[in-house]
């Protein structure tokens, strides 16, 4: 396991095996967005990736911003061919993003950590 | 200028008779109720009424400025919020315990009128000041039943949406939550958070929601449903819905309402089997 700090650490990326974990916190602003977005693609490709996990359990306050971040996270980890789940929505976040108008219909989301990674490798055992 | 002495000694002197004729003017207006509540009693309460009442005067305003607000009104303002309790918890009406108070009226007017020639006493401005005291500490009465019914109104607001809104957990990963009554917004956001908390604490991929007991549901209502379902997708559970009356069914069409991505199924039993099988369970019969 290898694990690459950004600089300012306000969003960590982890690799396990051939998975990204990726976390997400309050302090999140237009910069870092655009810092993590680099980050995550970067470390998609630069050894064999089958998934992306985005954990935000740590988020409990949400815009619009942040809902259309999550979005392009996944669109563009998807265009890397990685799968990419979003875990850890608090329930406050999920009624603030529906409220919102922000569905997110394509965005595959599971409860944790645990949950989505078990998918990736379950998805994976059966072959492309 | 309403003269308070005169008031206040009228009321604490027993000779003028008002608190006989106070009594007196309960039983005729009917309001005494020496049916459900002891005559000695009554007596007794009526006499120490008067005797606060009297305090009361000779420490306040009451001229037009008069507000029971005022803390010289606290001591008798506490009795009447007692009796008001006493007398609700005897069943007496709020209009009755008002009248008891209004009662009053008769026979201070009767012993003020005995003054109207008298030098140097303002009769009618002291009868309008009595009257409004009187009428102030009435309205008050009514207020205390008043203000008891909301807060039985409201406990009990509070422990229905409590009681109604329990989260089952059906088997590992799967919760249910069975609605019965109908659902205002107040309860359907309580649904909503509880099933959402719930998700979280039991890590349940599926969420059912039965509202077979759910009579009929409204626009409001019907959103937050759905709501409910595109939230608990976000938050990686599959939501469920069943024991759908045709009557909502009917109605969640006719509002033009979309229910995108959110599975729906008759009963409780459909649901289950139906959460079963994504979990990759099944039922088998026990072989005979």
């Amino acid at each position: 396991m290898t694990t690459s700090y950004p600089s300012n650490s306000k969003v960590g990326t982890f690799r396990i095996r051939d998975c990204v974990l990726v976390t997400v916190n309050n302090e999140i602003d237009d910069s870092s967005v655009l810092e993590m977005e680099s980050n995550l693609t970067e470390e998609i490709v630069r050894l064999p990736t089958r998934g992306v996990v985005i954990d935000i359990s740590q988020l409990d306050i949400v815009d619009t911003f942040t809902g259309r971040m999550l979005g392009a996270l996944a669109k563009m980890s998807r265009i890397l061919d990685a799968r990419t789940v979003v875990v850890g929505m608090r329930p406050a976040v999920a009624i603030t993003l529906v409220e919102l108008g922000m569905n997110l219909n394509d965005l595959e989301t599971a409860l944790n950590v645990d949950h989505a990674m078990r998918r990736i490798e379950e998805a994976s055992a059966e072959g492309p | 200028m309403p003269n308070k002495e005169l008031l206040a000694e009228g009321l604490t002197d027993n000779h003028t008779g008002i608190l006989e004729g106070w009594i007196a003017a309960q039983s005729r207006e009917g309001v005494k109720r020496s049916d459900v509540l002891d005559e000695d009693e009554i007596r007794e309460r009526s006499k120490r009424l008067i005797a606060i009442l009297a305090d009361a005067i000779h420490s306040a305003d009451i001229d037009e400025s008069l507000d029971i607000e005022e803390s010289g009104w606290d001591p008798i303002k506490n009795f009447l919020r007692a009796e008001a309790e006493k007398r609700e918890d005897a069943g007496i009406s709020p209009t009755e315990a008002a009248g008891y108070i209004i009662a009053l009226k008769e026979p201070v007017f009767d012993y003020l009128r005995k003054y109207q020639d008298s030098e140097g006493v303002d009769t009618v401005n002291t009868l309008l000041a009595s009257s409004r005291i009187i009428d102030q500490l009435a309205i008050f009465t009514m207020e205390t039943y008043l203000e008891r019914r909301d807060a039985i109104i409201r406990r009990q607001q509070r422990e229905m949406t409590e009681l109604s809104t329990p989260v089952i957990q059906v088997w590992d990963r799967i919760v249910a939550l069975p609605l019965i009554g109908t659902l205002d917004s107040e309860r359907a956001q309580m649904v909503m958070e509880n099933l959402l908390e719930a998700i979280i604490t039991k890590e349940a991929e599926f969420a059912i929601l039965d509202i077979t007991g759910v009579p009929t549901v409204d626009t409001l209502v019907a959103q937050n449903l759905i709501k409910t379902a595109s939230a608990a997708r976000l938050m990686g559970a599959q939501c469920i819905i069943c024991g759908i009356k045709p009557k909502i069914a009917q109605i969640i069409v006719q509002l033009g309402i979309d229910l995108p991505d959110i599975i729906t199924r008759g009963d409780l039993q459909g649901a289950l089997v139906y959460a079963f099988d994504k979990a990759g369970l099944s039922l088998v019969a026990k072989a005979q």
